[in-house]
């Protein structure tokens, strides 16, 4: 599945001719479409010409149906696509401020490079000032960096937004486009060409009519075909993806959990994935409970997509399925840093047992490879030690059985009234990945 | 001399706003990211800055971030993207005969009112373009395709302050 990785396949020269190819289409597509002349541009905004409107419009609905069909039919990986994160307040305001930079300076930064390339003097002057512009900026942002970074919400989509599917938030999007396009033809013809009503054919031409029907068209098939749903995204992806389950890489001891926990350098998270009764037995210390039919929903997942590059998520469950289900389905929606722990709560609990007296293994073991294979007394949730094998010992812990965990070993650190927790060898499987960081052009 | 000739006319603009998308479909498509021009000036800003100033870059977090220590400025994918730009407008303009030589402005302004306001309204726009972490293109264009909230919402600013201010600045343009 594309998008290419870059670095990998092409090089600094190869990357850098294939942006230039890339920009020369836009290039060529803006100059084409009259966004050189100032005066094109800013007839825009007296009604004469609605060329920026339809051009700007046409593109975005163009390059959006493409987009989500490429996902649909299996094409293009959109989690590797950089879509602009939300900024709301700064993004409208900076927008305003643009707004009224148009209209007294006639273009906005890329049509004016266009109108430089093209040996417009306005243009050339407009981009001298765009570059001083930019440069006030970098001298003032420290100034207001707490708005700069305010209203954060990240990969935030139309689609998150009206909770819609993407399919139908497209058909929205399109029939807003065309909608624009029809009251600008409107505008016009009447308030720039001046006709009264009565001359004003309501009716789009018949071009008109066909284009936007095409359009339609292909968003429809789009929304019928919809997006791939996680499982078959995982299997789109490929035998690269499936890669580390077959091998095991994933599969993280307990050990170099509770090793990485110790680590200030590193946000551990640990995703339970369990239901509330188990959860409140016994989990891990700091676990977050979230049902494994949830991880998809936009706001849990993108608690996983906005993670900064040093946070490393381990799922747990009871067993393993249920853990590898979950990861699959993460990896297929482009979680990054993404580990399971091997042998779920069922193996932890054997390694950092608790007291006897409060659980003990069930006999029989039960035959669901995700049911819990221990029995509890009453439910620990994460007040005893076992949940926090990486913290120094409690004093005020006592264990309520009258008796120590039995130990044997180097103390690894963590000592609990006594406890001192075996150390157990184990191979790192847990390695750092940076974000794929594929930032649009104006990043 | 192919500019001497009358300049060709410009395309349908649907036709012309196709052809856009498709570009910006490939760039997503190939590259994962979109396309834009006002993250490329930053760097040849920042970059200029640098040779004159390169121990306020250094201190500058914005500018530090782009070009401080041993970062190159201009080796960034967006700036190969800005030459490209340059390039294609450039051929457009001689395929279709409007490469020449040409100061353009409303028909009721002077000379140096428009470059002025070409100025005032270029570092306005500068401005505005990095408070809202893109321009037109990159944060609108590239950033409605792929569905973005924010960038919707921004596109929506633009227009609405354009369309307030116009009426102001009438003379500029009518």
């Amino acid at each position: 599945m594309l998008p290419i990785d870059l670095a990998a396949t092409l090089g600094p020269v190869g990357t850098a001719l294939l942006f230039g190819a890339i920009g020369a289409g836009f290039g060529a597509a803006l100059e084409m479409g009259g966004f050189g002349d100032t005066r094109k541009l800013a007839a825009q905004f007296y009604l004469k010409d609605m060329t920026v409107l339809k051009v700007m419009f046409t593109g975005m609905i163009v390059a959006a149906v493409l987009i989500a069909g490429a996902t649909a039919f299996g094409l293009l990986d959109m989690s590797r696509v950089w879509i602009n994160p939300t900024y709301l307040w700064p993004g409208i305001v900076g927008g305003l401020i643009m707004g009224v930079g148009f209209v007294l300076g006639g273009f906005c930064p890329g049509t004016s490079i266009v109108a430089a390339s093209t040996l417009k003097v306005d243009g050339m002057v407009f981009l001298v000032g765009v570059l001083t512009g930019i440069w006030a900026f970098g001298e003032t942002v420290s100034g207001f960096q707490g708005f700069f970074f305010s209203s954060a919400m990240g990969r935030f989509t139309l689609a998150d937004w009206l909770g819609l599917p993407v399919g139908a938030t497209l058909l929205l999007l399109v029939a807003m486009a065309l909608l624009l396009f029809w009251l600008g033809d409107l505008a016009v013809a009447r308030f720039g060409q001046g006709k009264p009503w009565a001359e004003i054919s309501l009716r789009p031409g018949r071009t008109g009519f066909a284009a936007a029907a095409a359009i339609v068209l292909a968003t429809v098939v789009v929304m019928a075909r919809g997006q791939p749903t996680p499982a078959e995204k995982f299997a789109l992806l490929g035998p690269a993806a499936a890669q580390p389950v077959e091998d095991r890489s994933i599969f993280v001891h307990p050990a170099e959990v509770v090793a990485l926990r110790k680590d200030l350098n590193l946000q551990v998270n640990v995703v339970d994935l369990r239901d509330e009764h188990d959860f409140n037995l016994f989990h891990l210390g700091g676990a977050r409970r979230v049902a494994p039919g949830d991880l998809a929903r936009p706001a849990v997942l993108k608690g996983f997509l906005d993670a900064p590059a040093s946070t490393v998520t381990f799922l747990v469950g009871n067993g393993e399925p249920a853990e590898l289900a979950a990861w699959k389905e993460l990896k297929a929606l482009g979680a990054n840093n993404l580990y399971v722990l091997d042998g779920g709560i069922d193996r932890w609990l054997e390694l950092y047992p608790v007291p006897a007296c409060i659980a003990e293994r069930a006999v029989p073991a039960p035959a669901d490879p995700d049911a819990l294979a221990w029995r509890f007394a009453y439910a620990t949730g994460s007040s005893l030690p076992a949940a926090w094998p990486e913290l120094p010992s409690s004093p005020d812990f006592r264990s309520p059985c009258g008796q120590l965990v039995a130990t044997e070993g180097e103390p690894e650190g963590g000592e609990h009234e006594g406890i001192v927790w075996p150390t157990y060898a184990f191979q790192k499987k847990v390695k750092l990945k940076a974000k794929v960081a594929v930032k649009g052009g104006c990043g | 001399m192919a500019t001497t000739k009358e300049a060709r006319p410009y395309v349908n603009p649907y036709l012309a706003g196709t052809l856009l998308g498709v570009v910006l479909f490939l760039a997503f498509f190939i590259t994962g990211g979109g396309l834009g021009a006002s993250g490329a000036l930053t760097h040849v800003q920042t970059g200029v800055l640098s040779w004159f100033a390169p121990g306020h870059v250094d201190r500058n977090a914005y500018f530090a971030d782009i070009a401080g220590g041993r970062k190159n400025p201009w080796a960034s994918s967006e700036v190969y993207m800005l030459v490209g730009t340059a390039v294609g407008g450039l051929v457009s303009g001689l395929v279709n005969r409007r490469f020449k030589l040409e100061f353009r402005k409303g028909p009721r302004v002077s000379t140096p009112a428009r470059v002025f306001f070409a100025l005032t309204g270029g570092a306005i726009m500068g401005y505005g373009a990095r408070m809202a972490r893109g321009c037109t293109s990159g944060q609108a264009l590239s950033g409605v395709a792929t569905l973005s909230a924010g960038s919707l919402a921004f596109a929506f600013a633009i227009f609405a302050s354009g369309y307030a201010l116009a009426w102001f600045v009438r003379r500029l343009w009518t």
